[in-house]
């Protein structure tokens, strides 16, 4: 069944050679303007003067604007309107926008940019979470609280204790194709947005605030991203309404571009966080009761912060069946970039605190890291009856768990026990390099935690040629959305693959659109796409049927051929018949998840239709003379459900893991001490390259389905796997360990330097 | 300047305006082919590789958002768009990329298929380094790995074959491009204030993210005789102007440890471009080349007009950006020594591939009958200029060869440097890493196992 097909990307002939559009690459008229901003070189204070003269002089600049020329909302928040497009007396990061500037190319307005003078008196900065928490700089009242049950009193009655602290990094995106917008006027005031944007909706909002017209004004369309990871979901904003105001005042097409280096110090990046841990377990590592206070910094802006911090609280208990809860968290406000979303939303922070709790237990009590996972694991979905009470810290009962099963086959597939015992071997016999191995689980909860935003509708419509266009909500990000929703599409109205093509992503066509985040494009757009579809089938199997005088449910759709008894038809036919007979070859699809109701104040209710699992083992080397390591293999187990497209699917496996290791090795964000960040191109902030992959790297898909009634059985595949990026981080640990006998209390990330003072601090009794 | 160079194999004309417009500009908004991309604008990720082919015939992968158009008289150029051959048919890699995967979002793939096309061409394997200046953050990189494995079992395509006409040179008295070291020099002794570029991987950043000017402007690699390497029995004489890719295979057979030192200097991209004379000229004391080459007892010989004198390399850094080069001079090569069997170099950073120093230290002891009778010891990333260790090299002559030295010894490098902290490393750190290199090296030469890269799963 094509549905279930390794088809390659929609795009891939386009891909490879160099057909693909980009926003930057849309032929664009005569006469189009580019923008650039000028930025803050201030992290906090009060906008004294700005003389932008030298700017306006400058040959080829039409336009410059400040917040004072903005005729309406001065504002590209996504949440809670404290967003200006461009700073408004005030400017609260090094990087913020405070004009911009409208002229012929690109390079000069770039080259303008820079001319300006501005006085700004500067103000005392907040720039880390020991600042803010001093100054009591957050956003909401306090912390916002979980609690299970009686974490207090089983804590003073746990067997063993122990406390401790990680301090995780933030990530750039580093999508490849930077922030972009293109803005053209048309008739009425209208205006057309190409924005490289993950949430199209919001960049129609965003322009139609700024130009006080109606939403059915502004038209978005998004043919493709050049990755976006969360990037790319409320980043746009500015671009597009910088576009769009241009536009109006000039009449002309206006596009603009970030250089990557306005890229890195513009846009918000992933939540840096401290997670200070309080555990009580017994002997065997079972945790009796546990206390953890996330610290994230959330930056200057609310943007995405409350979702993102609540998430990483809904995973901080990973797969753990946790009896005794209590899970603080603050939302800091600094004057730093507005952190925003970025691929797993939170969770990788949440997760990353109780698998190092697991590291730490595991350590001193001198068992099996694994084998403590396993003993506190949610029962699995299958034993009956229930072993233990799986309630999640937020009274969410965990239905679906497979990851006892999951663990066993993985640990056996990669031979976990034998190569432990050769690691150490190893170790005894190499005085400089150290092995270390790891495991860890995931356990992702799929559902926008803001439960309306769980709906998406579709737009089928199909041709007298019996071509087929389809259209959604979701946006194309190299994920492969297209592919798996054209084949949702061949499955459910029986064409052929060929005649299907799914359009880009246009708010005139399907409006309302969640973004496309949460790893929720195929589970939302695929649903509504078959409901589409099922509409069209239902039509066309009536008319065949009284055309030929058969019952509806005789006739079949498969593959493009059209058959009941005695009957033979194409799809082709089909179609032309149809037509003929004016049936409507266009219908639209809806869909919103069932069965979920989440109140995030107390923390209570069914956030999440369901978990995507998965599982991974990782063996890496250190260098104890200088730190530095590298990854030797990695084994992944991973669940999808009855996968809609295993190429597709091992692909955001691969890229997931690779992606979260960066995040816990070499990925390092630098802000010097008056907030400038200091990394802010390729130059100095190290994504992954190929050598940094792992030299063996087994992905395999769990073969299951979801107990759950989504797109044929599938599960969501963004984000879950960028977990397994854990156990790299864990297996560094481990490897580290073994330089010593104290705990190694290794902090993300863990550059080489890192693992350095993590071998000292793991040799510190020794002499 | 009207200059003319084959573009996807046509004859294409540009008339550049100044020396500083870029290959990529060139290629996105004059010859509308859009297929290669501006990712960083700086030759970090790769994504506006495009296949350079200059007089040897042999094609290269290069960045070009930091390729001057004048850099490319006598050469042909083949983007992405110009792999499918005469009908339309795609490369091997390129198929290879649809059928294992290999694109997900697809922006950085027109420049890994570039950079796998021209590997394929040349019967490259070594996919890893190959790729090592292609960026790629969607696929984790293993399906392209895969793409090209397959592809490179497929027979390279005849129209990838070609060779670039030799026209002459155009050139203007701002934008020059001497074809040869005595016109270079009388032209620079005229316009002693102009920029020399080489490969411009340094000062392409300066036209791409400081916006500056640089007024006039010698593309000094069109110099033939600056492109050459000389053995000269004892030394290699090494023209300024020859790129990192060709003096890594002179020094393949003189040292392996160097050879695997440049093999991270930059990327395939950098170093096609790259130059030894650009990279010890412009000062940085982060450079791989000078510690390297200060530590082999490198000379440089400098040139104004028809005048030369030679310096020693550890001589001819003075301070943070200040060289020991007069206006108008230039350094025209460098000498080499080639007996170079203990050398061994160290480089640290954040990312192995494509990603500079944060320290590289680079060590060359002479023993004779168990005692230490000569050390050199040159670090980068330790002070404003790539140095000696001086203190470390008299704790260690006359000592004996043994662990106990080397540990004392390394007590002395705390006198002899006092490193900064940046966003690449703290200074503690680096003081400590540096000190261990040299434990390092008495492991090295020992023969135990110290390079992670060796370790296998």
């Amino acid at each position: 069944m094509s549905s279930a097909a390794s088809l390659p990307h929609d795009a891939a002939r386009q891909h490879v050679s160099g057909s693909a559009r980009y926003v930057d690459d849309i032929p664009t008229p005569q006469g189009t303007l580019h923008l650039a901003f000028g930025l803050s070189s201030c992290a906090a204070g009060q906008i004294k003067s700005v003389d932008l003269g030298a700017v306006r002089a400058c040959p080829g600049v039409h336009l410059v604007l400040e917040a004072k020329d903005l005729p309406h909302a001065n504002d590209v928040s996504p949440s809670a309107h404290d967003e200006p497009l461009l700073a408004d007396g005030q400017v609260h990061y090094a990087g913020q926008p405070i004009f911009l500037v409208v002229a012929e190319s690109h390079h000069l307005a770039r080259r303008a940019a820079r001319l300006a003078m501005i006085e700004i008196k500067a103000e005392p900065a907040i720039l880390t979470i020991e600042q803010a928490l001093a100054a009591e700089s957050r956003f909401e009242d306090g912390p916002r609280i979980y609690t299970k049950d009686t974490p207090q009193s089983a804590m003073d009655d746990a067997i063993h204790r122990l406390q401790g602290q990680i301090n995780l990094g933030g990530q750039e995106h580093f999508y490849l194709e930077g922030q972009a917008a293109l803005a053209l006027a048309g008739d009425h005031g209208d205006v057309v947005i190409h924005s490289s944007t993950q949430h199209p909706t919001e960049i129609q909002h965003k322009v139609a605030e700024a130009l006080n017209i109606a939403l059915h004004a502004v038209r978005v369309e998004v043919r493709r991203m050049g990755g976006g990871f969360g990037g790319k979901e409320s980043q746009g904003n500015a671009l597009a309404v910088a576009c769009a105001l241009a536009a109006s005042f000039t009449g002309r097409p206006c596009k603009m571009r970030y250089d990557r280096d306005d890229d890195f110090i513009i846009t918000g990046k992933r939540h840096d966080c401290r997670i200070d841990y309080d555990v009580g377990f017994d002997d065997s590592g079972r945790i009796q009761a546990l206390e953890f206070t996330h610290y994230f910094r959330c930056g200057w802006a609310l943007d995405l912060s409350l979702p993102v911090a609540d998430r990483a609280m809904l995973h901080a208990d990973n797969a753990y069946d946790l009896p005794h809860v209590k899970i603080n968290s603050h939302r800091l406000k600094t004057n730093t970039q507005s952190a925003t979303a970025f691929r797993g939303f939170g969770g990788p922070q949440g997760m990353v605190g109780i698998e190092r709790v697991m590291d730490h237990i595991a350590h001193s009590l001198s068992c099996d890291p694994a084998e403590v996972r396993r003993r506190n694991y949610y029962p699995e979905m299958t034993s009956k009856p229930a072993a233990r009470p799986s309630i999640t810290p937020y009274q969410m009962e965990v239905t679906d768990f497979i990851l006892g099963d999951m663990t066993e086959s993985l640990l056996q597939r990669c031979d976990y026990h034998a190569r432990k015992t050769e690691v150490a071997r190893w170790n005894a016999r190499n005085a400089l390099l150290k092995r270390g191995i790891a495991f860890s689980p995931v356990k992702f909860g799929i559902s926008f935690t803001l439960t309306h935003l769980n709906q998406a509708g579709a737009l089928v419509q199909i041709y007298t040629d019996g071509s087929v266009l389809i259209n959604h909500g979701g946006t194309e990000m190299g994920q492969g959305l297209f592919q798996k929703l054209t084949q949702v599409a061949a499955r459910s109205l029986g064409a052929q693959q060929a005649v299907i093509r799914a359009s880009a992503t246009d708010t005139s066509k399907v409006p309302n659109t969640s973004a496309t985040a949460a790893s929720s494009g195929a589970d939302l757009n695929g649903m509504a796409v078959q409901a589409a579809c099922d509409t069209l089938i239902s039509r066309l199997k009536d008319h065949v049927a009284a055309q030929h005088g058969r019952k509806p449910e005789e006739i079949s759709f498969e593959e493009g051929q059209v058959t009941a008894p005695g009957l033979s038809l194409t799809w082709q036919e089909v179609i032309a018949s149809a037509y003929e007979a004016r049936i409507s070859l266009s219908a639209t699809g809806f869909y919103k998840t069932p069965e979920i109701a989440w109140d995030r104040i107390k923390g209570a209710g069914r956030p999440f239709l369901y978990f995507a699992y998965g599982a991974a083992v990782t063996e890496v080397v250190i260098d104890t003379l200088t730190g530095e390591n590298r990854i030797l293999r990695c084994d992944i187990l991973h669940d999808c459900g009855a996968s809609l497209n295993p190429a597709l699917d091992i692909g955001q496996i691969e890229g997931g893991f690779v992606q979260g290791a960066g995040w816990l090795t070499t990925e390092e964000l630098v802000w010097d001490a008056s907030g400038q960040l200091k990394t802010h191109a390729p130059s100095t902030y190290k994504i992954p390259a190929c050598s940094d992959r792992p030299e063996v790297f087994n992905v395999d898909l769990w073969s299951g389905q979801n107990t759950q009634k989504t797109i044929y059985r599938s599960k969501a595949v963004g984000e879950p796997p960028f977990m397994h990026g854990i156990s790299a981080f864990l297996a560094l640990s481990n490897a580290v360990a073994a330089c010593g006998p104290e705990y190694p209390d290794l902090q993300a990330p863990a550059t080489s330097e890192e693992v350095f003072n993590a071998i000292g601090r793991a040799r510190a009794s020794t002499p | 300047m009207n200059m003319s160079f084959l573009l996807n194999g046509k004859s294409v004309s540009a008339a550049p305006k100044t020396g500083s417009e870029t290959l990529l500009d060139y290629l996105r908004l004059e010859a509308d082919l859009c297929g290669t991309k501006e990712g960083c604008n700086e030759g970090d990720c790769g994504a506006c590789t495009v296949i350079v082919t200059g007089q040897d015939g042999v094609p290269r992968p290069m960045n070009a958002c930091i390729l001057f158009l004048p850099q490319l008289q006598g050469c042909t150029v083949r983007t992405v768009e110009g792999l499918p051959g005469p009908d339309g048919t795609l490369h091997p890699v390129q198929e290879a990329m649809i059928t294992h995967h290999g694109a997900q979002c697809g922006f950085c793939t027109p420049g890994f298929v570039t950079t796998m096309a021209a590997a394929h061409t040349t019967g490259e394997t070594d996919f890893d380094a190959a790729l090592a200046g292609n960026l790629c953050r969607c696929t984790g990189y293993a399906p392209i790995i895969r793409a090209a494995q397959a592809a490179a079992h497929v027979p390279a395509p005849s129209w990838m074959a070609e060779r670039p006409e030799a026209p002459a040179l155009q050139s203007r008295d701002d934008i020059f491009c001497p074809p040869s070291s005595d016109e270079l020099a009388q032209w620079y002794a005229r316009n002693p204030e102009a920029t020399l570029i080489a490969g411009g991987t340094d000062v392409g950043l300066w036209v791409t993210k400081k916006m500056k000017d640089l007024g006039p402007v010698a593309f000094v690699s069109h110099a033939e005789d600056l492109r050459q390497i000389h053995d000269e029995k004892d030394i290699l004489r090494i023209g300024a102007a020859v790129t990192i890719t060709n003096l890594m295979q002179a020094i393949r057979p003189i040292s392996a440890s160097l050879h695997q030192l440049f093999s991270r200097y930059g990327s395939p991209q950098v170093r096609n471009a790259a130059t030894i004379g650009g990279n010890i000229a412009n000062g940085s004391p982060i450079g791989d080349g000078s510690p390297a080459l200060i530590a082999m007892g490198a000379r440089l010989v400098l040139r104004r007009a028809d005048e030369r004198r030679k310096v020693d390399l550890e001589d001819f850094f003075i301070a943070y950006q200040q060289q020991d080069r007069q206006p108008g001079e230039f350094v025209e090569s460098i000498e080499l020594p080639k007996a170079q069997d203990r050398l061994r170099c160290y480089k640290l950073s954040k990312r192995f591939d494509q990603d500079i120093s944060a320290v590289c230290g680079c060590f060359n002891l002479e023993q004779e009958d168990g005692v230490i009778t000569q050390a050199l010891i040159a670090f980068g990333g330790m002070a404003a200029t790539p140095a000696r260790a001086r203190k470390t090299e008299a704790a260690l002559c006359g000592k004996p060869w043994s662990l106990e030295t080397f540990h004392q010894a390394k007590s002395a490098m705390a006198e002899d440097f006092t490193p900064l902290s940046d966003m690449r490393a703290s200074a503690g750190y680096r003081a400590k890493a540096a000190g261990n290199m040299l434990i390092r090296y008495f492991h090295d030469l020992q023969e135990t196992p110290v390079n992670i890269r060796e370790v296998h799963p």
